[in-house]
């Protein structure tokens, strides 16, 4: 008997507990943040929390008399882990935004929950096309891939480089790259004169480099995963295609910041086109870059201004809606905002709720001793042409 | 046709890397019948302080190679005395299982202590790029390779047929029983002789992380290219891994060049119509026990 009555006694404690919540809830504005915080895609999941927790270091925690509090969870990338912890921060922690997603299959495993939850989801790091179009709440503060493809074609065609031989990873991002080059180099007059697709868990990149070696192109268009850029430029300059005038051009994932210093000098000279990168002149980004630096000892990538973005983005809409955490609102508040960011000047597209930023076409130099991407050209206000062009 | 020398090289360097990475693996699973699916940690570890030791202790590359080789040991050594033995008379499945879960545990580990990028090691620039053997393209860093790993060859070939520790080793194998009665002290040399495999995976580690690439995912991206050296050459001799090895790495390099798009599946194909041609591996021979 006594036993029964404490279970009773504990299960109407659990429910005044429960009860309780909606009312601690109104607040604090909870932001369930989503990343790969272990697994192959860590040092994303890293650079996003890190710039989160600078964001707020700076601008404090409270926005619109509320308190925000970011709930972290790790996915590990697994789209079903996502899901899952999606669903847990919705239903069990009452957030009022989801944030993150290292990889694109996240971002839409979670986009059904955000669609039925009525929550906004913001984007900041996942790069496929589709992503936005897969719920109206998705917001998307980092980049898609067809922004800076489309352009190192364009850029590539008018700038001396006729032939031109790719090597991909095989998966969606890397067919996404390719497919986006190709297009605009070929129409540019550009011709491919070589395309290997390469297993994405690739142990040795050398016989897939001496084909390229042995198709004589002008230069090699390369997308793969961050982390195997390094072994890739290694294994370029071993196999002596830098000395035989072929040049590396691609979209700026492969130069990624926070992997540049590691490539050695193999890396000079390449040319990719992208979103940020850690020496872009400008005051805001110096600021950025120093204080990053300050509080984590290393450089931010562009994984982390994606998320320092995304979580400025959640302020300026609370800010714009007074502190109402109405979903439809706070969408409706972060179309066609605009604001400077460490990258330069961004806006999200009020039409499909994806970013516009500058695309820059960037060189590796040495400053200071360090490998640096410096920018000497800009294509401005770039929209995701996967969605202009249909 | 000098393209042919070069992919034939690069296949040669491959394989080569390839053997000496699982050799310890053909020798813990074959000669002492122990299945050990946690061979690519000790590959690792010796990777990760070879890397440690020249990044960031400024040690010359080819004073931390040795280094490797002996840390990687020592760990083996100390796992083998606390951990290993345990499981030598238990049944293959416990065995895989203990040996997946360390397998993780090590990723969790050097994923924490390191960081989960993939980081590289610093080499001597005598080391770095390639050069012209009568118009054939010769990478000085795969060239050492060979070198290293067919010395290594030689010198494991004649420890096990002419060292009087060698003859121990296959006594024990082929009888333990009959070993002890004979005087040789069986779990010494099945203890040195796993910590010697060890080793030679830590020295591969080391050797691999400029063409493979090291992060903490190693054991597990890798595990099943030992398991096919091993199972290819049969596990019964040095002589089958090493041939299956070189197979293995110019049929993948070759495959690569010549049919990219179904380069990833030569391997692969190779191994299925070996195994179907010989169940036991290229030079197998029915389990000694």
């Amino acid at each position: 008997m006594s036993f029964r009555s404490h279970m009773l006694l504990a299960a109407g404690a659990v429910a005044g507990m429960l009860a309780l919540e909606p009312a601690h809830a109104q607040q604090t504005v909870k932001i369930g943040l989503i990343l790969p915080m272990t697994g192959g895609q860590a040092s994303t999941g890293k650079q996003i929390d890190n710039a989160v927790k600078l964001y707020m270091q700076q601008n404090g925690d409270t926005v619109a008399g509320k308190k925000i509090e970011v709930i972290l969870k790790d996915d590990a990338a697994v789209p079903d882990n996502t899901k899952r912890l999606a669903q847990e921060l919705i239903v069990n922690d009452k957030v009022n935004f989801i944030a993150g997603f290292g990889v694109t299959p996240a971002a839409l495993a979670a986009a059904p929950l955000a669609t039925q939850a009525k929550v906004p989801e913001i984007v900041m790091a996942a790069g496929t096309s589709i992503i936005t179009e897969r719920s109206p709440y998705i917001v998307r503060t980092s980049f898609t891939l067809a922004q800076s493809s489309t352009i190192i074609g364009d850029w590539a065609a008018k700038n001396g480089i006729k032939k031109v031989a790719t090597l991909t990873s095989d998966y969606a991002p890397g067919n996404d790259a390719l497919n986006f080059f190709k297009q605009n180099f070929t129409a540019g007059g550009g011709e491919i004169v070589e395309e290997v697709k390469v297993p994405l868990q690739n142990p040795d990149f050398a016989p897939f480099l001496q084909r390229m070696k042995d198709s004589k192109p002008d230069a090699v268009f390369v997308f793969v995963p961050a982390g195997q850029g390094g072994n890739f430029m290694k294994q370029y300059a071993e196999r002596g295609l830098d000395k035989a005038g072929i040049k590396v051009i691609g979209p700026g994932d492969v130069m990624d910041d926070d992997l540049l210093n590691g490539m050695g000098d193999a890396a000079l000279g390449t040319v990719t086109a992208h979103l940020y990168s850690a020496a872009h002149p400008s005051a805001a980004n110096k600021e950025f870059v120093a204080a990053y630096k300050k509080a984590f000892g290393q450089r931010p990538g562009f994984m982390a201004v994606g998320g320092y973005d995304g979580i400025r983005l959640i302020y300026e809409a609370l800010k714009k809606t007074g502190g109402k955490t109405d979903g439809d609102a706070l969408v409706e508040a972060m179309k066609g905002m605009k604001w400077e960011s460490p990258r330069g000047p961004i806006s999200i597209d009020p039409e499909t709720r994806d970013i516009v930023q500058n695309i820059y076409i960037r060189k590796v130099e040495k400053v200071d001793g360090e490998l640096y991407n410096v920018e000497f050209a800009t294509f401005e206000a770039v929209k995701d042409s996967g969605k202009t062009k249909k | 046709m000098t393209t042919l020398f070069t992919i034939l090289f690069d296949g040669v360097a491959y394989g080569m890397l390839l053997f000496v990475l699982a050799c310890g693996l053909a020798v813990t699973l074959g000669l002492m019948n122990f299945v050990n699916l946690a061979h690519g940690a000790f590959a690792m570890t010796g990777g990760y302080i070879c890397a440690v030791l020249v990044n960031n202790s400024g040690w010359p590359f080819f004073a931390a190679l040795p280094l490797a080789f002996v840390s990687a040991a020592a760990i083996g050594v100390l796992l083998e005395r606390t951990l290993y033995r345990h499981l030598y008379t238990r049944s293959h499945l416990d065995q895989v299982l203990f040996t997946i879960g360390l397998t993780f545990m090590s990723v969790a580990a050097v994923d924490y202590i390191m960081g989960s990028s993939r980081i590289f090691i610093k080499l001597p620039a005598a080391l770095e790029g390639q050069f012209d053997f009568f118009g054939v393209g010769i990478g000085r860093y795969r060239l050492m390779i060979i070198v290293i790993c067919g010395l290594l060859t030689v010198a494991l070939q004649l420890i096990l047929a002419r060292t009087r520790f060698g003859s121990r080793l296959r006594a024990a194998v082929d009888d333990p029983r009959a070993a002890i009665g004979l005087g040789i002290n069986v779990p010494q040399v099945f203890a040195f002789t796993f910590a010697f495999g060890c080793g030679l995976a830590g020295l591969g580690g080391a050797l691999s992380a400029e063409i493979l690439g090291l992060d903490p995912y190693f054991p597990l991206k890798f595990m099943i290219y030992f398991l096919i050296v091993v199972t290819v050459g049969g596990s019964s001799s040095i002589t089958g891994p090493f041939l299956a090895s070189l197979l293995l790495g110019i049929g993948d390099v070759a495959g690569k060049y010549y049919v990219p798009k179904m380069g990833p599946f030569v391997i692969y194909t190779i191994m299925i119509v070996i195994l179907i041609w010989r169940p036991n591996g290229l030079f197998g021979r029915a389990a000694a026990r």
